[in-house]
């Protein structure tokens, strides 16, 4: 007959009470399980978010909404920039850059966001640690094919979209009712792979298309013929249509009203830029850090746009702001188990003028006071670490039963078996807990005076 | 015949709520020999419980020595003096005795485990026999009647083979019918393991069957038979 057997035998004797103490202890520590699985789930996305880009270029404005637009496609895009600006950017940085992929944000398919691009977007960006973006079904779309759709994953799913359906992008607000001024159907040519990122929540069009369509381009009964363009963005020289001219000609779909080529009104929302950073010669590699950080001063001191590095925003964002929340979260859920741990306190304490007899007994049978005061002890961390690991199995349990549900909302793939580290943590800490918890009661069981209890119980 | 147990000048009292010393104990010399078996009789209060206490090393006498098996107890730290009263002394109360928590069998094994800290199965079985619980060893306190209760309480203190047993009214909440059976009991387990017994009782029947009767009064033991 071990203390510990001896210490879960007056737990037993007492369930309802050890019940409700240790029930309130696992709540607790389910809470803190919860708020570090949620924390991770976070963490993850937010890193699977860096698109393989090093820089985010956008409209003035915050660099928080520009990341998170760009990225997890949240939040109202930053005002437009024009395509000149990208164009004179390409032109000027062309030896440190090795991709540049140009954004249309704030339009609307079903609810999910349309995002207008080119098909660098997925031929040379990646995800999570460098994955290459991958196609269950079809290809990407063609630059050329103007009226070509990619959809993530998800959407698919969710809308039924198959390959050679056709989409119709809306601006929010707008009617989704074909009027003169509707948007052009774009056709799904390509589903992609699940990435785990916002990317499987959106569909991507052909920015060629996108800004064909009557829609960016008021006709010119309402705009005025002569300055097409000119009101949104002074600076912008008139469109080049040699320059999209061939490609126009040469691709297949092709539609009578959205063919506006003097009109186009080129505008974009940001621009990703991927730059020689990781170049294995040291020489090229050293120019573009030097030449990175001169275009980072040059956009930001300019009046047009600014310049982000994802990765360090979202980085700040996470250790600033989701990291308090997450500390907040933790310490709540810390001050439960706490207050757990002094409802046992007060629960074995209450309980100990019923036992004082029964210390007594033991005392008369030859147990010293340590002995009984190891009883209590060991009584407190039992209540504490069962309840604990019930409170471990709950929230591992909700985080199993709801891995699906978080998937389809954050696509981050959470196990219930997956374990943080910190969560090690748990254990010693709630033997200590317990230890404070249970001395006073211990203490109480250590000076029971034995002639005197057992005096009173006969 | 070698002593067992051995008082000299033991002195007790008692502080009372008003600051006045209330005199319970002040035996000059009490001996009882090895296998000895002698009834204690006086009147309620006089301080039967509080001598079985101070020769169990329960509470400590203000003054003296108790000698048990050639063991000066009042010498001992109070941690000795416990683990010498789980192996040497057995004690059964005059009700309440048994760990509520526990089966019958439990409760005599944890008198072992305070005692040795090796549980000896085998006796402890052999013990609730011998009172007539073998078909009850799993049975609680609450599912036990009284007089099944104290008979494990004799099991108990008899399960590390004590050298004394101080029983403390041990029949006092048994039905007629009972006392004799609890009593017959007690004297022949002692008697077959070769234990003193020290008993207390109120009744004059149970001490008119004691070859040694003393009584307690004006704070010393005096033989009365
Ligand atoms: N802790 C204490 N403080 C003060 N007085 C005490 C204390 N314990 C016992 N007494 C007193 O000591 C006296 C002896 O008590 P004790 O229990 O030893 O008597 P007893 O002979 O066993 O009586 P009974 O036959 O009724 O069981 C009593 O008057 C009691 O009130
Ligand atoms: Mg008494």
């Amino acid at each position: 007959m071990s203390l510990i057997k001896i210490a879960w035998r007056s737990i037993r004797q007492r369930a309802l009470a050890s019940g409700m103490t240790a029930f309130a202890m696992g709540l607790g520590v389910a809470l803190v399980v919860t708020v570090l699985v949620v924390h991770s789930i976070i963490e993850q996305s937010f890193k699977r978010g860096t698109i393989g880009c090093n820089f985010i270029v956008g409209g003035k404005g915050s660099q928080y909404q520009l990341v998170l637009n760009t990225i997890f496609h949240v939040e109202q895009p930053l005002g437009n920039i024009p395509y000149q600006y990208m164009e004179e950017l390409q032109n000027r940085y062309t030896p440190i850059l090795q991709t540049m992929v140009p954004l249309c944000m704030g339009h609307d398919y079903k609810t999910h966001p349309a995002i207008a691009t080119t098909q660098d977007y997925f031929d040379k960006l990646t995800y999570k640690d460098g994955d290459k973006f991958a196609f269950d079904k079809g290809r990407n779309f063609k630059d050329e094919n103007f009226y070509e759709a990619v959809v993530g994953a998800k959407v698919a799913q969710w809308l039924g979209l198959k390959l050679d359906d056709e989409i119709e992008p809306v601006a929010p607000g707008e009617a989704k009712v074909k009027d003169s001024h509707g948007h052009h159907p774009f056709k799904i040519v390509g589903i992609l792979k699940p990435t785990g990122t916002a990317n499987d929540r959106a569909v991507f069009l052909n920015i060629e298309g996108f800004w064909r369509c009557p829609a960016h381009n008021p006709p010119p009964a309402e705009a005025g013929k002569t300055a097409p363009g000119k009101e949104k963005s002074p600076e912008k020289k008139p469109e080049s249509a040699e320059e999209h001219g061939p490609d126009a000609a040469s691709g297949h779909v092709h539609d009578e009203t959205c063919d506006h080529e003097h009109e186009i009104n080129r505008e974009v929302s940001a621009i990703l830029i991927g730059t020689k950073s990781g170049s294995p010669d040291p020489s090229v590699k050293a120019m573009t850090a030097k030449i990175s950080a001169l275009m980072e001063l040059e956009i930001n001191k300019g009046p047009v746009a600014q310049t982000v590095n994802p990765g360090r925003v979202l980085t700040t964002l996470l250790d600033t702001m989701v990291g308090k929340i997450q500390l907040i979260l933790l310490i709540l859920a810390v001050l439960v188990v706490v207050e757990a741990g002094i409802g046992i306190m007060v629960s074995m304490y209450n309980s100990m003028s019923d036992r004082k007899h029964d210390i007594a007994i033991m005392r008369a049978l030859g147990a010293s006071r340590f002995t009984v005061m190891a009883i209590i002890l060991l009584e407190s961390i039992l209540l504490a670490l069962g309840g604990g690991l019930f409170g471990l199995l709950v929230g591992h349990g909700m985080v199993a039963a709801m891995s699906s549900v978080i998937a389809e909302q954050s696509g981050v793939f959470v196990s219930g078996l997956d374990f943080r580290p910190v969560e090690l943590i748990l254990i010693p800490g709630l033997i200590v807990l317990a230890a404070l918890v249970g001395y006073l009661p211990a203490m109480y069981a250590y000076k029971t005076d034995v002639a005197k209890s057992l005096m009173a119980g006969t | 015949m070698p002593d067992i147990l051995h008082l000299r000048e033991v002195k007790k009292n008692y502080l009372q709520p008003d600051g006045s010393v209330l005199r319970i104990l002040d035996i000059p010399e009490f001996r009882v020999a090895v296998g000895e078996q002698l009834a204690l009789v006086g009147k309620s209060g006089c301080g039967k419980t509080t001598l079985l206490h101070v020769i169990a090393g329960i509470s400590r006498p203000d003054s003296g020595k108790v000698r048990i098996d050639d063991f000066d107890i009042t010498l001992m730290s109070e941690a000795e003096s416990d683990r010498f009263r789980a192996e040497r002394i057995g004690y059964v109360f005059q009700t309440f005795n048994l760990l509520s928590a526990f089966s019958a069998l439990e409760n005599v094994l944890i008198a072992m485990r305070f005692a040795s800290g090796r549980p000896n199965r085998a006796r402890a079985k052999q013990l609730l026999e011998r009172v007539g619980l073998g078909h009850r060893m799993t049975h609680r306190p609450t599912q036990l009647s009284v007089g099944e209760q104290q008979r494990v309480a004799v099991a108990r203190a008899l399960a590390n083979k004590p050298k004394i047993l101080l029983a403390d009214e041990p029949t006092a909440n048994v039905d007629a019918g009972h006392q004799q059976q609890v009593l017959d009991l007690i004297r022949e387990t002692c008697r077959e393991e070769n234990v003193a017994l020290m008993i207390v009782t109120h009744s004059a029947e149970v001490a008119g069957e004691f070859g040694r009767v003393d009584r307690l009064d004006d704070f010393n033991l005096a033989a009365v038979k």
